[in-house]
């Protein structure tokens, strides 16, 4: 930074938050001070997903209707790319953007679908053009019907985001209950090395900011499709 | 009567008396509060996850120097440039100068309120960056010159031909009434300016300390957009915003979605980690966030209100709250408007300028019973009277209360004025409405009802000498 660069005020700011901090405050209700709940305990109180992996299917299901996502639940890959070929026909791909991960790579590949990969460099312009991002996820949660996706699972940040229709394939182990399940996952997977972008993509992008009234397809895709594969081999 | 106060109390004669405009703001609520009964219905507890998501708040505020150092460290390490900034000129200055040293061009912004309390896009047009507001409700206020009617709502006051003509006017599109259509519009134009951008400036719903992680909601993607294409994304946050652990949000997201637009979950609930890391495909070079105190520590010093920081800015209170409904977003003249603005605005710009929106209350605790982090905010409203009052006591209102002390001790006199008041209220009736008319500030909208012929003690004295029931 140059010299007339603007000095971070960190200790004066603490200064000033240890000294507010001299008066205790009253606990929040009833609580015990220092009493900050855990995963354990929060998970009960948010809403209920069953204990089978059907249960999970379900969940996930009647979130994705509610919310206007595309769900599909296929027993083979080879059954999951014959569905992406005849979207492809339909909605007219010339090519499909995806990334460096084996799963949708052998999708597109066994659909015979064309693709190009953001990995090797992207022109900002071409990708917003694409009418298709194909992309892998971390974890999908049943509970809120809500795709996991992230900077190294899903080809970085824009792949999942800037085509106007997103396209993730999962694998059945993929699906978890709930959100605590899925913070869990991350944690286990990661430890504190997460990746740079971790987001839970819930439905295709919308808006209610005329009227209240919703529109999909605000900034983001305006349809989201997630294709569960029992067998990924 | 001082000046904050004074427009106050005009904008809200004004709004109140626009009755079209008052339907059309509780239409357009009417869905949020039939789908947030559905939606919260749907939790296992709801009363006990508010109580959980308080715990977590305060543990996180009462120890706030712990956490803020904590994520500090764990975003450095992650390469994240972290600026600490007391007031609204050191943050606006960080940002200039960022903009300066790094040739930026063109700025796109996602929506964050922290940066309208700094007003920071008039800092960057007057240094002659031109900023676009990319969140739909936001970037239509911001074409009209207005600001946010409801910080979560920006453009809820609006109608759909007003978005057409501004979108005619400022964008040059064909009339429409379709809003899908008109979404459609602001979708080109802004994805042409995510493209062109090389800053992107974005606010945060939450910071994890454990991880360094910054957290954004949204149901557009123009945050996402935001932190993916541009090559400097620089995030403005509110000291208070920090939790403790990760596994945090998996309580506060669907939370902060139930309470703020009766969603279980926001179309993005985005975590953030750093610049673009090794092996990744993209992501901005340089990732920064600037930790705004402004005045927020005041509010932290007292122990009576320090849980009004425990705000997710959800937005709830303003939608339940009958002010709100009845005066309207604009008429508040704050950043932060309804309930919870009423609460913290005095702490933020001082408390005699901005007494009056305690005031404004009615008292029905409706924000209180609502808010998901379990915000004391009616009690707050109450005790932001007492504190102005004990500040800076009101001398007629003082006489006043002596001159009653002095009447309620003397039960002579008491008497002799009880056989003068109905004289009073006549002389009153006389002049009703008029400038003579001491009450008229009540008296203006309402009717004064008549005095009773008998006073209470005359009634009780011949109930005890057994006379007419």
């Amino acid at each position: 930074m140059s010299e007339g660069a603007p000095r971070s005020d960190a200790a004066a700011i603490l200064g000033r938050i240890r000294e507010a901090l001299r008066l205790p405050a009253k606990p929040a209700g009833a609580a015990a001070p220092g009493h900050a709940p855990g995963s354990a305990e929060i998970q009960p109180w948010l809403p209920h997903v069953g204990p089978t992996f059907d249960d999970r299917v379900a969940a996930f299901a009647a979130q994705a209707a509610v919310l206007r996502a595309e769900f599909f639940r296929f027993p083979t890959l080879a059954a999951a790319a014959h569905y992406v070929r005849d979207l492809a026909a339909q909605e007219k791909w010339d090519r499909a953007a995806t990334h460096d991960a084996p799963l949708p790579r052998a999708l597109l590949a066994e659909g015979g679908v064309l693709s190009w990969n953001v990995a090797e460099g992207y022109d900002k312009q071409a990708l917003e053009a694409a009418p298709v991002g194909v992309t892998g996820c971390e974890a999908l949660v049943a509970q809120t019907g809500s795709v996991l996706v992230s900077s190294r699972a899903s080809g970085g940040r824009a792949l999942s985001v800037l085509p106007s229709h997103h396209v993730v394939i999962a694998t059945a182990d993929q699906l978890v209950a709930d959100l605590p399940a899925a913070f869990a996952r991350v944690t286990a997977a990661y430890g504190k090395d997460l990746p740079s972008l971790l987001s839970f993509v819930t439905g295709p992008s919308r808006t209610g900011d005329i009227e209240r009234i919703l529109v999909l397809g605000a900034h983001g895709p305006k349809r989201l499709t997630i294709l569960l594969v029992d067998e990924a081999a | 009567m001082s000046t904050a106060a004074s427009t106050f109390q005009h904008d809200a004669t004004a709004a109140a008396a626009d009755r079209p405009r008052r339907d059309f703001i509780r239409f357009a609520l009417s869905g949020y509060f039939a789908k947030r009964r559905v939606t919260q219905d749907a939790y296992g507890d709801w009363q006990a996850a508010r109580q959980a998501a308080a715990e977590i708040k305060f543990e996180a505020v009462n120890h706030l120097d712990t956490y803020l150092e904590e994520f500090t460290r764990n975003a450095e390490a992650r390469g994240t440039k972290v600026f600490w900034a007391s007031n609204s000129a050191q943050a606006r200055d960080y940002i200039l100068n960022l903009c300066r040293e790094k040739e930026i061009r063109s700025i796109v912004k996602s929506k964050t309120m922290t940066s309208e309390e700094i007003h920071l896009n008039d800092a960057l047009e007057h240094a002659g960056y031109g900023v676009v507001e990319s969140d739909l409700g936001e970037l239509i206020v911001q074409l009209r010159k207005e600001a946010p009617y409801h910080f979560v709502f920006p453009c809820m006051h609006l109608k759909r031909d007003e978005i057409s003509a501004t979108f005619e006017e400022k964008l040059g599109s064909a009339p429409t009434d379709d809003p899908e259509e008109l979404t459609m519009i602001a979708r080109r134009h802004l994805r042409q300016e995510f493209c062109r951008a090389d800053l992107g400036i974005s606010g945060a719903n939450f910071l994890i300390a454990e991880t360094g992680t910054l957290s954004i909601t949204e149901n557009e993607g123009n945050a996402r957009l935001t932190a993916a294409l541009p090559r400097i994304h620089v995030a403005l946050v509110g000291i208070e915003k920090v939790l403790p652990k990760l596994a945090d949000l998996a309580l506060l997201l669907p939370m902060l979605g139930t309470a703020g637009a009766a969603q279980l979950l926001t179309a993005y609930n985005s975590l953030y980690g750093g610049p673009r890391q090794p092996g990744e495909v993209d992501g901005p070079e340089e990732f920064h966030i600037v930790l705004l105190d402004n005045h927020r520590t005041r509010l932290l010093a007292d122990p009576e209100q320090r849980d009004s920081l425990h705000c997710i800015r959800c937005g709830a209170c303003l939608n339940v709250c009958p002010i709100f409904k009845n005066v309207g977003g604009h008429t508040y003249g704050t950043t932060y408007q309804g309930p919870i603005g009423s609460v913290i605005t005095p702490h933020l710009r001082g408390l005699q300028d901005w007494k009056h929106l305690s005031n404004a209350s009615s008292l029905c605790g409706a924000c209180t019973e609502t808010c998901p982090v379990k915000i004391d905010l009616h009690h707050h409203l109450l005790q932001n009277r007492r504190n102005a009052v004990a500040q800076k006591p009101v001398g007629w209102e003082k006489a006043l209360y002596r001159g009653f002390v002095f009447l309620m001790n003397r039960p002579g006199l008491y008497r002799l004025s009880g056989k003068f008041s109905p004289l009073g209220l006549r002389l009153q009736a006389v002049v009703q409405g008029t400038v003579l008319d001491p009450l008229r500030a009540w008296t203006k909208t309402r009717d004064l009802p008549p005095a009773p012929p008998k006073t209470f003690k005359q009634l009780w004295a011949e109930r005890r000498a057994g006379g007419p029931r």
